[in-house]
């Protein structure tokens, strides 16, 4: 048994009539790529929320590395998150951003800057960040995940808004820090993009988690060759039991 | 240094470099400035500021503190994101927002006094203008940050502010003023200076025209107004009030935001 890093038992959330989480189990393990996809509205956003402790689960348990997340704060030094989208304070630097999230975090013995340097940001980062383009601002809320060199990365659509060249240079990253042993939750739409990264899936359909385990087998379990067709396949199948 | 410094610094370097902060300092600098060079005479422009501070310090800091949350959602969710304690963070975020807004206000009202010399008497009415315009903001502030948290909808939100400004600048006066004339066979002295209490813009109105000798113009009402506030029950009456207006407000925006989904 892989170890678990991250696990998430029986979490239950309702916004005002709607069931967003129904129930969802998920263990993530340690040093792999986790791939939630499922349609819009499934819930993914919310699940990595109520890992983040932005959202409160009504229901259920969160563990990372064994403790309790529930009501807790120092956990979350653990984790680096990419939010899906990147507006921040239009009239700081990207510098100082980078310099909250510092002073936040407290002193930290290494800073990956890895991203920073290979995105070329050293130059947008003195300049505020009401200037910077969409894409730019996004490789800032990238290169800010991974600063800190944390054992779980939270990315919610990372590649939204990269160019072909900046998303690959983020999809490197995120394999070499998978060598590294650490650990990434990743959603997206572009399935083609998460059949490279992913080693494991999670499929979500409004509010329960439909499958979860290897990408190996998503594609026996459905018959198909590509997560794309995988995943489809599953969509398909959810459609017909609705109906 | 804690979570809520934290925040607070980086959050006031962002809203002091606004436009709308910086237009905000600039309407001081040239109404002051109009007033004090068309009357000549500091203590009639100070008097005519007094009406402006109350109408304008109000608005400007449940508007604009409204609005810069709304659009600081994801800049909120980014700091909760990190190992932060809620209740520091909201503390934090007010902060952040109230002190930008209290140090334009002040360049922006004082610098044309300083530059144009006062004695010993102007000073002490600019001293007293100041820290009403202070102490307001404080407060609309406080209210601006626990509708931002409360409300989801930015529209309702903005609409809850305004709605809250009106009811205070205006609504309230109105209401007071058709108790008064109602009750006009009444002696209500006492009743009036509960009513004023009650309201926080009343408050600095009651304060700063005591100060400015507009007591007079008040007949007997501002005489009883003038033995409460000039006695220390009603200065701690007075400060009392106030405060509650300010902590009220953060308490239950800290309140909210504990239990906040984002």
């Amino acid at each position: 048994m892989k170890r678990p890093l991250l696990q998430i038992m029986n979490v239950c959330k309702r916004f005002g009539a709607m069931d967003i989480l129904r129930s969802v189990d998920l263990t993530v393990a340690a040093g792999r790529v986790l791939a939630i996809v499922g349609p819009n509205g499934a819930g993914k956003t919310t699940l990595i929320k109520s890992v983040l402790g932005l959202t409160r689960p009504d229901a259920g348990r969160i563990t990372l590395m064994g403790t309790d997340v529930l009501g807790a704060n120092a956990y979350r030094s653990s984790i680096g998150y990419m939010p899906q989208i990147a507006r921040f304070p239009e009239n700081l630097t990207g510098g100082e951003l980078v310099a909250l999230l510092k002073d936040l975090r407290g002193p930290t013995a290494l800073l990956d800057t890895e991203l920073i340097d290979c995105f070329g940001l050293e130059q947008a980062l003195e300049k505020p960040l009401r200037v910077l383009s969409g894409g730019t601002r996004q490789k800032v809320n990238a290169a800010m995940a991974f600063l800190f060199s944390p054992e779980l990365l939270i990315l919610d659509e990372p590649t939204a808004g990269l160019d072909p060249l900046s998303s690959s240079v983020l999809k490197d990253k995120i394999l070499v820090e998978r060598g590294a042993g650490k650990t990434v939750m990743v959603t997206s739409h572009i399935m083609n993009e998460l059949e490279e990264l992913a080693d494991d899936v999670a499929f979500m359909v409004d509010g329960r988690l439909a499958f979860s385990g290897t990408l190996d087998d998503l594609k026996r379990v459905t018959a198909q060759t590509t997560m794309e067709r995988a995943v489809a396949a599953m969509m398909m199948r959810d459609c017909a039991e609705a109906a | 240094m804690n979570t809520m410094m934290k925040v607070l610094k980086y959050q006031a370097r962002d809203a002091i470099r606004s436009r709308w902060l910086i237009a905000y300092a600039l309407f001081f600098l040239v109404v002051t400035d109009a007033l004090l060079r068309f009357s000549g005479d500091p203590v009639k422009a100070q008097l005519s500021l007094v009406s402006i501070v109350l109408f304008v310090v109000p608005l400007v800091a449940i508007v604009f503190g409204t609005v810069y949350l709304y659009n600081a959602r994801e800049f909120v969710e980014l700091i909760l994101a990190q190992p932060v304690d809620r209740r520091q963070t909201y503390c934090g975020l007010y902060l952040g927002l109230t002190l930008p807004l209290i140090v334009t206000f002040v360049v922006g009202l004082a610098l044309p006094f300083a530059l144009n010399g006062l004695d010993a008497l102007a000073w002490g009415r600019l001293a007293a203008l100041l820290v009403a315009g202070t102490v307001l903001t404080c407060v609309f502030t406080a209210i601006a940050t626990s509708i931002a948290v409360k409300c989801e909808d930015r529209l309702r939100g903005l609409g809850a502010a305004i709605g809250v400004w009106l009811l205070v600048t205006i609504v309230y006066d109105g209401f007071v003023l058709l108790v008064l004339a109602v009750l006009s066979e009444y002696p209500l002295e006492r009743a009036t200076l509960g009513l004023m209490m009650a309201n926080p813009i009343d408050i600095a109105r009651v304060g700063l025209l005591l100060r400015f000798d507009g007591a007079a113009m008040m007949g007997y009402t501002g005489a009883v107004f003038l033995k409460f506030f000039s006695g220390s029950t009603g200065m701690v009456v007075a400060t009392l009030a106030l405060t509650a207006w300010i902590v009220a407000p953060i308490a239950f925006g800290v309140r909210v935001f504990q239990r906040k989904d984002f």
